[in-house]
């Protein structure tokens, strides 16, 4: 996908150069991030072994009553994901802004929001994807009744990516700051707790055999908001970030 | 050979080029143009501010005061990015993946120069042995190197490099040389910046000296 561009040397016209496309550019980000998260992928392991401990310890914590643990096992799962997401959010853009790649992603000649919303995909597919994998698993483990659990896979479909989104935009205001882990949890309380609210509704009404689909409907509302407004904050934020 | 006035025209301008931080003036006003074949080397003791001017005219930090104009149109993102290239303090580099890894992401951000490939680049800097191991196993001169591979590598008319003979051997300080004067001779312009301990090869360039 590269376009041959043109330019006027001594008066005459050249072929010097292979522009790259936007998308061989999202393409080559997408390739990169793939390639370092493999190489990490120990670290990656830990938040999924983080949600597969607490959902195994609630039972023991709450007694052997299954009826109760059917009622609250959406919503405990809900909040152990966005838990389990947390920390990894923090360092989104911090390897790239110590070791000088954002200054490149700068001078790139691509538009800086692309490159961001395409690290947030990044960030999504191998961070949080897992942890939706095995929501069979720990659905089974917390008693979720069988008609619920479709219902909550598709909540969080379309809230871990509003809120990586969200995130995107923190973490990069803060990715320069020493030790903005705190600040971070601060700054994405207030705007998790609305997406928390939506997907524990939907959750909240299926499980009471209500129609679900209005609250997921405004989670996927915000979702495209996000996926439009999210990107281009980020990118003024990343270049705040590199002046500093 | 003919020169017609679209090559004539200074590659990147600067007029009035000022910068403070916090009320601290860091450089200028300074007045300098650039044109194709053209060398301009900063010099400069620790802290003179000749990272910073390289930085505003990259347009990573916005200019104080004055103007940065490039193919004499004001400096905006739309003609800057593209046509410059940054090798800074900061490798730019991920130290977990290959040096060949790293140069094909670069690559797919910027578009590679015609004929150019990583390994082809990597050779010339002479590291050859090393495309495939992670760059943290590589010594600081041979990471610099690497650095040098993406001028190979990538497109862009106007150099900026800050302090590309950091680190080097004496082959390496010849091999920077080479490359400016390769570059130059290609009808692109290169700003370089140095302490002022090295001997700068092509005794036409024009100098600029920044005071602390």
């Amino acid at each position: 996908m590269a376009s041959t561009a043109q330019s006027i040397v001594d008066g005459t016209t050249v072929t010097r150069v292979e522009h790259a496309s936007a998308f061989g550019a999202c393409g080559a980000l997408l390739r990169r991030d793939f390639v370092l998260a493999w190489r990490r992928r120990g670290e990656l392991f830990l938040p999924l072994l983080y949600a597969v401990i607490v959902a195994a310890l609630f039972p023991f914590a709450l007694g052997p009553d299954p009826a109760l643990l059917a009622r609250i096992a959406g919503g405990v799962l809900l909040v152990i994901v966005v838990l389990a997401m947390l920390p990894a959010l923090e360092s989104m853009f911090r390897a790239d802004l110590e070791d000088g790649t954002l200054e490149q992603w700068l001078l790139a000649p691509q538009p800086l929001a692309l490159l961001a919303l395409t690290r947030v995909i990044a960030h999504w597919l191998t961070t949080v994807l897992p942890l939706i994998v095995v929501m069979p698993l720990l659905g089974a483990l917390l008693n979720l009744p069988v008609k619920v659990l479709p219902v909550l896979i598709v909540a969080l479909l379309l809230a871990t990516p509003l809120l990586v989104l969200l995130g995107s935009v923190l973490s990069a205001l803060a990715a320069g700051a020493r030790r903005s882990g705190i600040l971070m949890a601060l700054m994405l309380l207030p705007l998790a707790v609305p997406v928390v609210i939506f997907a524990a509704g939907a959750i909240a009404a299926a499980q009471s055999g209500m129609p679900f689909i209005a609250p997921l409907s405004w989670l996927a509302a915000a979702l495209v908001l996000a996926i439009v407004l999210a990107p281009l904050a980020c990118a003024t934020a990343l270049r705040i970030a590199v002046e500093a | 050979m003919a020169i017609s006035p679209a090559s004539r025209a200074p590659l990147l301008s600067a007029h009035r080029l000022a910068f403070s931080r916090n009320d601290e003036p860091v450089f200028g006003p300074l007045d300098f143009s650039l044109g194709r074949g053209e060398t301009l080397l900063i010099e400069g003791d620790n802290g003179s501010g000749k990272t910073t001017l390289l930085r505003v005219l990259a347009g990573m930090l916005p200019p104080g005061e004055g103007e940065i104009r490039f193919d004499n149109e004001p400096a905006s993102r739309d003609n800057r990015n593209g046509c410059v290239l940054w090798l800074g303090h900061r490798t730019g580099m991920n130290e977990s993946l290959s040096a060949r890894e790293n140069l094909e992401f670069l690559a797919g951000l910027y578009g590679t120069r015609q004929g150019a490939s990583a390994a082809s680049a990597m050779e010339r800097v002479g590291v050859v042995g090393w495309l495939d191991e992670p760059l943290r196993t590589l010594s600081a001169g041979q990471k610099k190197r690497v650095g040098l591979a993406r001028l190979l590598l990538l497109p862009g008319d106007v150099w900026l490099l800050d302090e590309p003979y950091a680190n080097l051997d004496r082959h390496g300080i010849e091999l920077v040389n080479a490359l400016i004067a390769e570059h130059c001779a290609d009808g692109g312009a290169a700003l370089v910046t140095s302490h002022g301990a090295v001997r700068f090869a092509d005794p036409r360039a024009r100098h600029i000296h920044l005071v602390a």
